[in-house]
């Protein structure tokens, strides 16, 4: 384990936390990632509404527009939506969907492109190649394409009820499905060279698993590109979701995310409600944009040849 | 003595960067006759590229020449405009390259890449060009010409491509060429082929050669006179027997000592302690002072000017004549 | 050379027949076709009949041999939702996605490859700097995003542009277009712009960081050392350089505007393909779930082929095969 932690150490070395204290963009997009993680998962406890408390909204509140328009009042400080319920407390909540999502797909693609991956490194040879093809072939399809059709056989083949129930689920390995090939063909280039270094062949006659040399010495040396990797996956997982929400086929009503905003609110584009889509329109692209120059800076910083 | 071809005078590269000034290149000053093979030696980092590279006018940024200047034949040239410098370059000083895979564009026939180089320059129309890239693929020894000049680079081997690099420098027709570490690159077994042929066509032209290497089997077969540099400085400059055989300054003397030589035996090499300082932290003084077996306290505080010394120039105060001291010459 | 050509085939025919084989399986075995069609009530013998008919009772392989056989005569079976034969369907659909992706792939080159090339070769400028930025943007906003956006800014508050349907079409044989009519012409743009706006940023990102890789190479260098013109060495060596491996990129998109048309019709109800599949998506519509996932797969097999061709005629590398 010891390994492990030295190893992590030396990837983070004080020119990396010398070029972020000094780069602006990483450190506002920093700060803006991280006001909409606090809010996003701090909903319940921060957000001034529960819009999705059914008995607490009230038809009357429906279409208060925001604050600074006239008829807006601080009470809804960007307004209503056609429900009563309070946008900026349903952006909050909404994020926090888009954001579990998000970080659950990602999570789900990493491990599973990583397994994969090193597997296909480490093994060589027909499980290799067969994993590769597979990963090309995926590869060749956009993932939207892959995550709708993920989600549209289970749909078919689940029955109604129980599909709301785990759409949740069904929504997170739709979109890591659609991702794992990235990865893997990361981690699986640094298992190839590891693997062919003759520690590791003094490593397997002493008999130590392949697991752990695995563990110790290809993980480590492969972190930095597969944190630049997830980072800027995440944008697009949140993405993914919020497209699948919005073409109907994600999250459903009762768990909406703000994809889901942004399509309820879509309705009213034309009889003048708009902010009902701008808000939490503007909600997403903060937290993707500010996801994406993250991890725009984190590559560059961790790219030897820019330096 | 006829007036020199390119003269660089006191020349000062400077990199700025994050924390704080690099200086490349510090007061280096050399001149090249019409017609000389002028070599540059030095270890990995003694600034021999460098000063290649701020001749051509190819410096990368954020290098800069921060003093100095260079002449060609007379006219200043580190001070030009962009327009001005892209006229000089290939017409007057021609360039070569280490690594001939890369620098030629792997996407045009050799033939594109001469003429298209001949017609910038020089004022032939398209079918003259191809006579004369023919004839330019004929000088530089490649077989069947005519033919291969439809070829592509990877179609030729290592020896062939630095052949057609050399033709590619010399088809303008330039008074000086800058060769940096042409042989550096290729098989033993053609490095001699390739010199030799080098050696012979600017010799014809009379063309000028800064030759730039580290190999000095090269710089005594070719140059004339050759410039020790070390530590982004000027150590000696001579002719070449003269710094070969007997190297006035210590650095020269150690450098030449350490060669193996072919007639008689040695059993151990002579090695200088220690290594070349980096460029961030030269010392004060002459810049070999913390290596040298013949230091003195002058050397740790006053740097050196090329000082005349026996049959060459070295930067070193055992050389001065205002402070004579007894040379314990080994 | 036709050596390359027919290892190239060769290798997409198993891609083509793995993924009938995953299209089948849906076909077949999720859902229940009898019940969708049959409705909720129906006799023994209407089941049986139905099954003879869609030949239920073969065993897998042969159904699967029909499967492939139907498919490449292009008769996919009839549309659960909309009892109509999904070939049909998709013929009648396929011209409006058509023209759209045509439409956003111009809007995407012609700003994308020119914008990439200057700030590949002027990295400091403002403008170049305006580029990067209005890029990066472009990469986080989702299309249906900008799609809503545009909608809001050009419909409801300017009310220049349409913000649904295609407009006026005219029939050509049995292609309708929308490239005749103002009202088509009119209706085209906010659709191939939000289509396009993704494949923009990414064009011109993938081109601007290939400039800059190119401009730094040995053979650049070496250009400039033998005093080419600035115009010779942007277009003849770096651009020409750039453009061998921007090819296959920018092919392999051209792919996924096709798939991405499917947010794209579904903000402005575009009546294409991409709605045509959203809908069997929500609907479990799964005979033209398959048929649309055949029919991209083929699609993107092909352009995949022939971009592998296209990078072969480019590169004089791959072409001779000799070298040391």
């Amino acid at each position: 384990m010891g390994a492990i932690a030295r190893a992590w150490s030396r990837s983070w070395d004080s020119d990396i936390a010398y070029a972020f204290r000094h780069s602006p963009t990483a450190v506002i997009s920093a700060m803006v990632a991280l006001v909409c993680i606090v809010g996003a998962v701090a909903a319940p406890v921060l957000a001034p509404y529960n819009p999705f408390d059914l008995a607490s909204l009230d038809l009357m509140d429906a279409f208060n527009p925001p604050a600074f328009m006239e008829e807006g009042s601080m009470a809804h400080p960007i307004g209503t939506d056609d429900q009563g319920r309070d946008v900026l407390s349903a952006i909050m909540y909404g994020a926090r969907m888009s954001l579990f999502v998000g970080v659950s797909a990602t999570a789900f693609a990493l491990l599973l492109g990583v397994l994969l991956g090193l597997l296909a490194g480490y093994a060589g040879g027909t499980v290799d190649a067969v994993l590769m093809r597979i990963a090309d072939v995926q590869l060749t399809f956009p993932n939207i394409l892959i995550a709708l059709l993920v989600d549209g056989v289970a749909r078919a083949a689940l029955p109604r009820d129980l599909h709301d129930q785990i759409a949740v689920y069904v929504v997170i390995f739709a979109i890591g499905i659609s991702d794992w090939p990235r990865f893997a063909r990361t981690v699986r280039g640094s298992a190839m060279v590891e693997r062919n270094k003759e520690y590791v062949l003094a490593a397997r006659v002493i008999g130590i698993g392949p697991a752990r040399i695995m563990l110790t010495h290809v993980l480590p040396n492969v972190l930095g590109p597969l944190l630049v990797l997830a980072t800027l996956n995440l944008g697009l997982a949140i993405i993914s979701e919020a497209t699948l929400s919005f073409l109907g086929v994600g999250l459903p009503q009762t768990q909406p995310s703000l994809g889901t905003l942004i399509r309820i609110g879509n309705d009213f584009l034309f009889s003048g409600e708009w902010w009902i889509t701008v808000f939490p329109g503007v909600a997403l692209i903060a937290m993707v944009l500010s996801v994406n120059l993250l991890g725009d800076w984190l590559r560059d910083a961790l790219n030897p040849r820019l330096r | 003595m006829a007036a020199p071809l390119l003269e660089v005078r006191d020349l000062v590269v400077e990199f700025p960067g994050r924390r704080g000034t690099l200086r490349a290149l510090d007061k280096v000053s050399f001149d090249i006759a019409p017609g000389e093979v002028l070599g540059m030696v030095g270890e990995s980092g003694a600034g021999k590229s460098m000063t290649g590279a701020a001749i051509i006018g190819l410096l990368e940024p954020p290098g800069r020449i921060a003093g100095g200047s260079i002449s060609l034949a007379g006219q200043r040239i580190d001070n030009l405009s962009a327009r001005e410098i892209r006229r000089i370059r290939g017409k007057r000083i021609g360039a070569i390259f280490q690594d001939p895979l890369t620098t030629l564009n792997p996407l045009y026939t050799v033939g594109d890449q001469l003429m298209e180089t001949m017609r910038t320059h020089l004022d032939i129309d398209a079918a003259e060009a191809r006579r004369r890239a023919i004839g330019w693929l004929e000088a530089v020894g490649i077989p069947a010409a005519a033919d291969r000049i439809q070829a592509y680079p990877h179609q030729f081997s290592g020896g062939m491509r630095q052949r057609v690099v050399i033709a590619l420098a010399l088809c303008a027709e330039p008074e000086l060429v800058v060769a940096d570490e042409p042989t550096t690159a290729l098989d033993v077994s053609v490095q001699a082929q390739v010199i030799a042929l080098l050696k012979r066509l600017t010799r014809e032209k009379g063309t000028s050669v800064m030759l730039i290497t580290h190999d000095m089997g090269v710089i005594a077969e070719t140059a004339d006179r050759v410039a020790v540099m070390y530590a982004g400085r000027v150590a000696e400059i001579g002719p070449v027997r003269s710094v070969v055989k007997a190297a006035a300054h210590p650095y020269s003397a150690g450098l030449m000592a350490s060669i193996p030589p072919l007639s008689h035996r040695v059993d151990r090499l002579p090695q200088i302690d220690g290594a070349m300082p980096r460029l961030t932290a030269i010392p004060q003084g002459c810049a070999y002072n913390p290596r040298c077996p013949h230091v003195f306290d002058r050397c740790k505080l006053e740097r050196p000017e090329l000082l005349p010394a026996v049959e060459t120039r070295a930067a070193c105060w055992l050389f001065d004549s205002h402070a004579p001291r007894e040379r314990a010459h080994a | 050379m036709p050596a390359f050509v027919l290892s190239r085939i060769l290798q997409a025919l198993p891609v083509m027949l793995a993924v009938a084989f995953i299209a089948f399986t849906l076909f077949t075995f999720v859902g229940d076709p009898i019940a969708t069609m049959l409705g909720q009530e129906f006799s023994v013998a209407q089941r049986d009949a139905l099954v003879a008919a869609l030949g239920l009772d073969q065993p897998v392989p042969v159904q699967f041999l029909r499967f492939i056989g139907n498919a490449l005569r292009g008769e996919f079976g009839l549309s659960y939702r909309l009892s109509r034969p999904v070939s049909a369907l998709i013929a009648e659909r396929a011209p409006a996605t058509l023209e759209l992706a045509f439409c956003a792939s111009v809007v995407a080159l012609v700003v994308g490859l020119p914008a990439g090339v200057y700030t590949g070769l002027y990295p400091r400028s403002i403008v170049s700097r305006a580029f990067l930025t209005f890029s990066l943007v472009g990469v986080s906003l989702p299309t249906f995003l900008i799609g809503s956006l545009l909608i809001l800014v050009f419909s409801v508050w300017l009310g220049w542009l349409p913000s649904f349907g295609r407009g006026d079409t005219v029939q050509l044989g049995w292609w309708s277009t929308g490239f005749l009519t103002a009202s088509g012409l009119k209706a085209l743009i906010l659709p191939s712009i939000t289509l396009g706006l993704f494949q923009l940023t990414l064009i011109l990102r993938l081109v601007r960081s290939e400039m800059l890789e190119v401009m730094r190479s040995d053979y650049v260098k070496f250009a400039r050392a033998r005093g080419l013109r600035d115009s010779a060495i942007h277009f003849g060596h770096a651009l020409r350089n750039t453009l061998v491996p921007v090819i296959t990129i920018v092919g392999l998109q051209l792919g996924s505007i096709i798939a991405f048309s499917i947010v794209t019709e579904t903000v402005f109800q575009w009546p294409g393909m991409g709605l045509l599949f959203i809908q069997s998506v929500s609907s479990a519509d799964i005979p033209v779930m398959a048929a649309y996932l055949l029919l991209i797969s083929a699609v993107f097999v092909t352009i995949n082929l022939v971009v592998d061709l296209l990078y072969y005629a480019v590169d004089p590398r791959l072409r001779a095969g000799g070298g040391h």
